[in-house]
């Protein structure tokens, strides 16, 4: 019996969920005042939220199931006996457009499984980008996934139409790219990455005759990167993380715990996710890209080269690190109070901005939104000094989830 | 005396500022103005009619947060910003911080305001309704806690431009008809045609969802239960939940399963289609092939790619740099980043010509260091120079140039083995491990790091020299 449409949205909408990006903000500012459908540009917006709270801004779903590489850990691989199914161009354009207009979604997410060949797969992605585009007038958001392998042309044109570029990385390590996903290349992943970059910052230049050239992907590339399905350690996922951040500027890497799929293979353990470990790396990565730590620093101390999972990355940096604190909180740098833990980026700025006027005291920075509670021991304010709080001995345990009480049987 | 100032309902932001403009500039004190609109068993005073001696200039800052905060339904709203405003006026308190309490109030009021107006672009869905005319024809219902129904409506208006919409409110209507947006009185919820894309939206929330990975604060959070009764999907939650953990209990009962049969010759004929490099290139091409997929050293887990040479396969002349940098590690060919053109420049001026020459590195991946947003060069050590010297060799060998000239110290040692200082051996002609004629020159990076002026203008000079001296040798 032929698929239905509703059939196939579950199929694919169900292959679609492992990816765990969702983004939809930044890139070129549109709207459809003069002609076409839609909007994007400003802060992103989550439509709905799943109960795996993850939010539904773009209708993320893949062109097909079938592929043909057989990727361990992956739900649509070759061997997997999972259902397949396959959208048609038109199928997928009326389900972006009509799910738009009832503002159910931002725009789309379209991956895909590989059939026949990287190249075919990913010039049937950029035909749907076009059609919305070019046919449509659609200037609500679209990221494509990139297709590893695909020829560089091919890449180059699904940039102009797609706002977002990604390139999943797969695994923190060359090796077990190689082991799980023997179809992919790690090679020729960056290959795409450093295109990607290298076409944007063409676009950045104008040509002899003062012309801009057409606008290349604008919100920028990401990619997703599988946590808990090798050995790697957190030390080597944030020193890998970096190289993506510094090599091809990337918006963001994705961390997604490894989660047990139906179908699964016998290459890979059926845990229980590591949602835990997942969100602390997320912390780090945090510190890595907007509070000026480097890897070195969050890593060194760690125990096997993992994240504390009991206190998070900053908390445990300062913890290790108390000879720089209590620090004044009206004459401390900037780089240093964004070191305390429990002031996020927007209360140190708000407390520099409010120093200036006068000396800020203890309970100022709870209105400013600060975390006191964390950050009680590493600051002196008029009004509150921690003493002796800053280098007791028990500091660790005051935040750690207390020890669970073993019974007896 | 006491005033009072009736705004109306819901009140509009300009005429509170036409009222308090008055206000101020009588110099008329919070306490003695009575906002609230109650007219009460005393009637107020209304305002004197002229503007007083007193007038008052307020940051553009001032205005919008005042602005955020009239659409609050907080019936106080426009005595705090009346309070504000006196407080600005007479420099005391700081209510436009939030450490200060009236500003932090503020603050948090202007927040919930564009918390709601982003509830609502987020949470309205509209249903298809008949249309006669050319134009698609959609409507929603929605219930917005704060008077947001104006502020939130520009938004629709410039996504939705192409078709006709109506978002209905208890307080408030907006309706956009062929361009244009009006607002009128609201009600109670109308009722709205069955659409079928709702039952596809519902397909899609159920199966996107992942049930080993529930975590319902993270959805409460976001998406608050006020507002579920509106949103079409939520009523499946309670089904998904329900259903969540007997699906991945049956994931772990069903473990690994047997592979698709004829799943194996599918894979195993796209692997049999990739490169593959031999062991022993026979040709200039094959050790390309090869050194793409180099995994000799650690370096290529790092870099991007590997960076060949380039140039003619019969040159004559061969140049050898240390390693590829930042930009030539992004597009995969030499001497393209600074270093490579000021050495493209010199070689214009020296009139080596480029397509008669083959250029490369000692070193085919970048090695670097990651520092903030940069990736800083850092110089390959004598084993990774030893394990990428295989690579030379084999350009060496079928290329076959009658010199090679060594850019810097890797270079020189990568083509002599010998690694004593530069100074002494920079413009001789050492026998390579090769055994052919290797010319010691300066990298042109080195060049470029050099601090003083005339050191870098000699350098210069001297690589100028070098490299004619090169062609002339070879000419």
């Amino acid at each position: 019996m032929a698929k239905t449409l509703q059939d196939k949205l579950a199929i694919l909408s169900d292959a679609a969920k492992y990816d765990a990006s969702c983004a939809s903000s930044g890139g070129e500012k549109r709207d459809s005042r003069k002609d076409g459908l839609g909007s994007s540009g400003g802060a992103g917006i989550c439509h709905a939220y799943t109960p795996d709270g993850r939010c539904i801004s773009l209708l993320k779903i893949l062109m097909t199931n079938f592929c043909i590489f057989d990727c361990a850990y992956c739900i649509n691989r070759v061997s997997s006996n999972v259902e397949r199914a396959r959208f048609s161009v038109e199928e997928v354009v009326s389900l972006t457009l009509e799910f738009y207009r009832r503002n159910y979604i931002e725009g789309l997410f379209l991956s895909s499984g590989i059939i026949k060949s990287p190249d075919q797969t990913m010039a049937d992605m950029v035909r749907i980008a076009k059609t919305l585009r070019v046919d449509h007038g659609f200037k609500g958001y679209i990221h494509l996934k990139t297709i590893p392998d695909a020829a560089p042309e091919l890449i180059r044109e699904a940039g102009l139409y797609a706002d977002r570029l990604s390139i999943n990385i797969e695994l923190p390590q060359d090796d077990s790219v190689r082991k799980f996903a023997p179809e992919k290349r790690p090679e020729t992943i960056r290959g795409a990455m450093a295109q990607v970059r290298v076409e944007q910052e063409a676009t950045k230049e104008r040509s002899h005759t003062g012309k801009r050239p057409p606008k290349f992907a604008p919100a920028g590339q990401s990619t997703q990167m599988i946590i808990g399905a090798d050995g790697t350690n957190d030390a080597t996922i944030l020193q890998s993380s970096t190289r993506l951040y510094t090599g091809y500027k990337l918006r963001r890497v994705y961390y997604s715990a490894f989660s047990p799929i139906p179908d699964a293979s016998a290459a890979l353990p059926l845990i229980q996710p590591p949602l835990l470990r997942e969100h602390r790396l997320y912390q780090a990565d945090w510190l890595l890209r907007f509070y000026g730590f480097d890897a070195n620093e969050i890593t060194t101390g760690m125990q096997g080269g993992n994240l504390d999972l009991e206190i998070d990355p900053k908390l445990a940096w300062a913890l290790q690190h108390r000879g720089l604190f209590p620090l004044d909180v009206n004459r401390a740098s900037r780089d240093l109070l964004l070191r305390v833990p429990g002031f996020g980026v927007k209360s140190v700025d708000r407390i520099i901005a409010a120093r200036r006027n006068r000396a800020l005291r203890y309970e100022d920075l709870t209105r400013l939104g600060a975390s006191m509670k964390k950050a009680r021991p590493f600051i002196t304010a008029p009004g509150w000094t921690p003493g002796g709080l800053t280098d007791s001995a028990n500091l660790r345990a005051q935040f750690a989830p207390p020890p669970e009480q073993l019974l007896l049987i | 005396m006491s005033y009072g100032v009736d705004l109306g309902d819901p009140g509009r932001f300009d005429d509170w500022r036409a009222a308090a403009r008055l206000a101020i500039s009588h110099r008329i004190p919070p306490d003695q103005i009575d906002w609230s609109g109650d007219t009460g068993l005393f009637a107020a005073t209304p305002l004197p009619r002229e503007l007083g001696p007193h007038a008052v200039n307020v940051s553009q800052v001032f205005l919008k947060l005042a602005r955020s905060v009239s659409y609050n339904a907080a019936p106080e709203r426009f005595a705090l910003l009346y309070q504000a405003l006196w407080q600005l006026d007479r420099g005391t308190g700081a209510p436009l911080s939030k450490a200060d309490p009236l500003g932090q109030r503020l603050q948090l009021m202007a927040k919930a305001v564009s918390r709601d107006i982003h509830k609502m672009h987020a949470f309205v869905r509209f249903r298809e309704m008949p249309s006669d005319g050319p134009r698609r024809r959609f409507a929603a219902w929605f219930e917005p806690d704060h008077h947001i129904v104006e502020p939130g409506s520009t938004f629709f208006a410039k996504r939705f431009a192409d078709m006709d919409w109506l978002i209905a409110t208890p307080r408030q209507t907006a309706r956009f008809e062929n361009r244009v947006l009006s607002f009128h009185p609201g009600g109670a919820r109308p009722d709205l045609p069955d659409d079928a894309s709702e039952g596809l939206w519902a397909t899609y929330f159920a199966n996107i969802f992942n049930p080993a990975r529930v975590k319902l604060d993270a959805m409460r959070s976001e998406m608050p239960k006020k507002y579920w009764k509106n949103l079409p999907e939520t009523r499946l939650i309670p089904e998904m939940l329900q259903d969540a953990e007997a699906r991945v209990q049956r994931m772990r009962e069903a473990a690994a399963s047997t592979p698709k049969p004829g799943a194996a010759a599918i894979s195993t004929r796209y692997r049999a289609t990739m490169p593959v490099a031999p062991a022993l290139p026979e040709s200039l091409e094959e050790a390309q092939q090869a050194a793409l997929q180099c995994r000799r050293c650690g370096l290529c887990e790092a870099a991007t790619q590997t960076v060949w040479g380039s140039g003619a396969a019969d040159a004559r002349l061969m140049l050898v740099g240390e390693q590829p940098g930042d930009r030539e590690d992004l597009e995969g060919r030499p001497f393209v980043g600074p270093a490579g053109q000021l050495l493209r420049q010199v070689m214009m001026e020296t009139g080596l010509p480029e397509d008669k020459l083959w250029l490369t590195n000692a070193v085919k991946h970048f090695k670097f260091t990651p520092r903030g947003k940069q990736r800083l060069h850092q110089n390959p050590n004598s084993a990774e120079i030893d394990h990428c010297r295989w690579w030379l060799g084999l350009e060496l060998a079928f290329i076959q140039p009658q010199l090679v000239v060594a850019l810097g110290a890797s270079a020189a040692y990568a083509l002599t083995g010998n690694d004593q200082p530069l100074t002494a051996r920079r413009g001789t002609i050492e026998t390579g491990l090769h055994g052919g004629q290797v010319l010691i020159s300066w990298h042109p990076s080195g060049i470029l790091r050099r601090q003083d002026a005339a050191a870098q203008k000699q350098a210069r000079a001297e690589l100028t020299a070098d490299l004619q001296q090169a062609w002339a040798c070879v000419a």
